[in-house]
């Protein structure tokens, strides 16, 4: 195939000499780009950070014992039964053969972490404080991989162990304890003890903050009475947006109940689904206006240059070539263009991030700025379709007497 | 001059019609039989609207016959497609047109050498020294860098005329090289179609409302109303 070169150079020309019109369609199609991409970077920057918030401090799927339901006796055929029923209370109590169900859950390869946990509820008392918490007792190894506490601990220790524990900043502050001093938890099975605060933790989240103890596994167990169960599992998965599926598939597999985090965080998610389609909408219309930018500008250039198309033609340019001198030049507006909002959107990025009210950064990924000028070029090429279709149509006879 | 029997250009019974098949069909040539040689330098005559323009456009393989056939150095061109008929019309043909007609994006150079680079692509060594020399052919050799809206009318003209050479055409065609000139330069550039005409031995076919220039011609086609009406082979013979 013989080179494109001279098709380049008319293009390159052409342009060059019409240069405000190039100038004013490469800005246009500077700004599209730079909205796209800094609106782009900005929301996944802001969901990125809104799902992280979200996740630090809880697991991507937890898994229940079923709710205990009354079991009816089997009425024979033929006979109405009437039922008025209370619905059962439920009881703490173990996830039957939990010890089985994680070592099948970490063979699973979409599964990052498994994590047993026995939580129930207590009193702590410090003189004549009452304070009603949670116990969360874990195997800190596992549990870390869920929740990782060491990032959130503010003073202490990050220490589990025999008769020590982990509360968070608002039960301290509320029970005005800090590392190092005692708590007396009570459970109200005539179950007491007393443990040291190891660790002051800040998940951020005051729910968390102001309820959760944390203790070892062992020591949670004895103190809720459940020796050797757990009440929950929790899971983390690689690909969190498919939590739902996967908590499906895990539900069928234990016969436990699963709770994914969309699930619980529906609200959350969304609004992020319409925050995602509110900015795919406006890069949708962004993206059509240049279009039709470079269309149009395009569409004068060739009436102003059918003349010029004419002698091309008269001195020997095939239809193919002319239409290609306008598709490089749709090509090269939005290249040029699409690299120039690039830039912008970068300066914009920065700034935000240096000036910006800081709560979060923003990230511009190398794919998005990749796919930002292909997608670009694509629809200047496509644009540029009509206005090279119409010049490569012309009659040259009639081309030429154009005036 | 002429070799009769192997003609640059042959046209039989050739015909032209707008609108064929509706009901304002209008039939502008009326079967055109003419014959030019490999080195005829012959004016097309004519008063307006007698067909000269839609002549040379057919000759120029710019427009298509409605029927008759045209013989470009002896091939048919009748069931050439558009391909086929540009790169004939590449090889054989050189256009000078009334209006100067150059790229104004490119030099005067660049526009000689269009035709080429249409053609093959970026210009090597010999295809720029041809483009030079042509240049200085039409005494424009200080010229070359500059753009067309640096140059007068007749500069560019020549420039033009340098184009329709550059690549060695066995055919110029030119449509009222000259009608945009003042005398002095339209006799200049018609000089320039004598000189290649000798030089290059290539064959001239230039319509002309000038009888002045036309008289000096080898030969004068006279076209009136779709018709060729007489030929006249020697100079001096319109009056």
């Amino acid at each position: 195939m013989r080179s494109l070169w001279i098709e380049w150079t008319l293009a390159a020309g052409f342009l060059r000499e019409g240069r405000t019109q190039s100038l004013m369609i490469t800005v246009g199609v500077a700004v599209g780009v730079a909205v796209i991409v800094f609106i782009s970077a900005l929301i996944q920057g802001l969901q990125a950070n809104i799902i992280e918030r979200t996740l630090g401090t809880q697991a991507h799927i937890r898994l229940l014992s079923p709710d205990e339901t009354n079991v009816l006796l089997p009425v024979p055929s033929g006979t109405v039964h009437l039922v008025q029923e209370d619905q059962r209370a439920q009881r703490l109590r173990s996830i039957n053969n939990w010890q089985q169900i994680i070592a099948t859950l970490d063979q699973q390869p979409l599964l990052t972490a498994v994590s047993p946990v026995v939580s129930g509820p207590a009193f702590v008392r410090r003189g004549e404080a009452l304070e009603s918490v949670a116990l969360v007792g874990i195997d800190p190894d596992r549990y870390l991989r869920i929740i990782p506490l060491a990032r959130y601990l503010v003073s202490g220790q990050l220490r589990v162990g025999a008769g020590d524990a982990l509360v968070g900043t608002i039960l301290a502050a509320d029970l005005g304890v800090r590392a190092g001093s005692k708590l007396r938890l009570d459970t109200g099975q005539q179950n007491s003890t007393v443990v040291n605060i190891a660790g002051i933790f800040e998940l951020g989240v005051r729910e968390l903050d102001a309820r959760y103890v944390y203790l070892d596994l062992k020591q949670a167990q004895s103190l809720l009475e459940l020796p050797g169960g757990v009440t929950v599992i929790d899971l983390t998965v690689t690909d969190i947006f498919a939590a739902d599926t996967l908590a499906a598939q895990i539900e069928r597999l234990t016969s436990l109940n699963a709770e994914s985090w969309i699930e619980t965080n529906a609200q959350l998610m969304n609004a992020l689904t319409a925050q995602s389609l509110s900015t795919n909408m406006i890069m949708v219309f962004v993206a059509i206006s240049v279009a039709f930018g470079i269309a149009s500008v395009l569409s004068v250039s060739v009436v102003q240059r059918t003349r010029e198309i004419g002698i091309l033609r008269a001195t020997g340019a095939t239809r193919q070539q002319i239409l290609r001198v306008f598709l490089i030049q749709g090509a090269l507006v939005s290249l040029l263009g699409s690299n120039a909002g690039i830039a912008i959107s970068y300066g914009l990025v920065w700034a935000f991030n240096t000036f910006g009210p800081g709560l979060f950064y923003i990230p511009v990924p190398p794919i998005l700025v990749l796919l930002a000028i292909l997608l670009a070029t694509g629809t200047g090429v496509l644009a540029a379709a009509v206005p090279s279709r119409r010049a490569a149509g012309l009659d040259p006879v009639v081309a030429i007497r154009y005036v | 001059m002429s070799d009769p029997a192997n003609p640059v250009l042959r046209l039989e019974a050739l015909r032209k019609s707008y609108n064929p098949g509706l009901p304002n069909e209008i039939e502008v040539l009326h079967g055109i039989n003419l014959s030019i040689g490999r080195t005829d330098f012959a004016a097309l005559i004519g008063p307006s609207g007698s067909g000269k323009s839609t002549l040379l456009n057919l000759i120029g393989l710019l427009d298509t016959p409605s029927s008759g056939e045209l013989y470009l150095l002896g091939q048919a061109t009748s069931g050439m497609d558009d391909a086929g008929r540009t790169a004939l019309r590449g090889h054989a043909i050189g256009f000078v047109f009334q209006f100067h007609h150059l790229i104004q994006a490119f030099t005067a150079l660049d526009n000689v050498l269009m035709p080429l680079m249409l053609a093959h692509g970026k210009p090597d060594k010999a295809a720029l020294q041809r483009a030079r020399e042509l240049l200085a052919g039409v005494g424009l050799e200080k010229f070359a860098a500059s753009k067309p809206n640096q140059l007068s009318g007749g500069q560019q003209q020549r420039v033009a005329i340098a184009r329709a050479l550059i690549t060695e055409p066995a055919l110029l065609l030119a449509d009222e090289p000259t009608g945009n000139l003042d005398t002095q330069t339209a006799s200049e550039v018609f000089e320039l179609f004598r000189h290649f005409n000798r030089e290059r031995g290539c064959a001239v076919l230039l319509v002309t409302h000038d009888p002045r220039l036309s008289a000096t011609c080898d030969r004068t086609i006279n076209l009136v109303d779709g018709q060729i009406t007489d030929y006249a082979a020697a100079p001096g013979s319109f009056n």
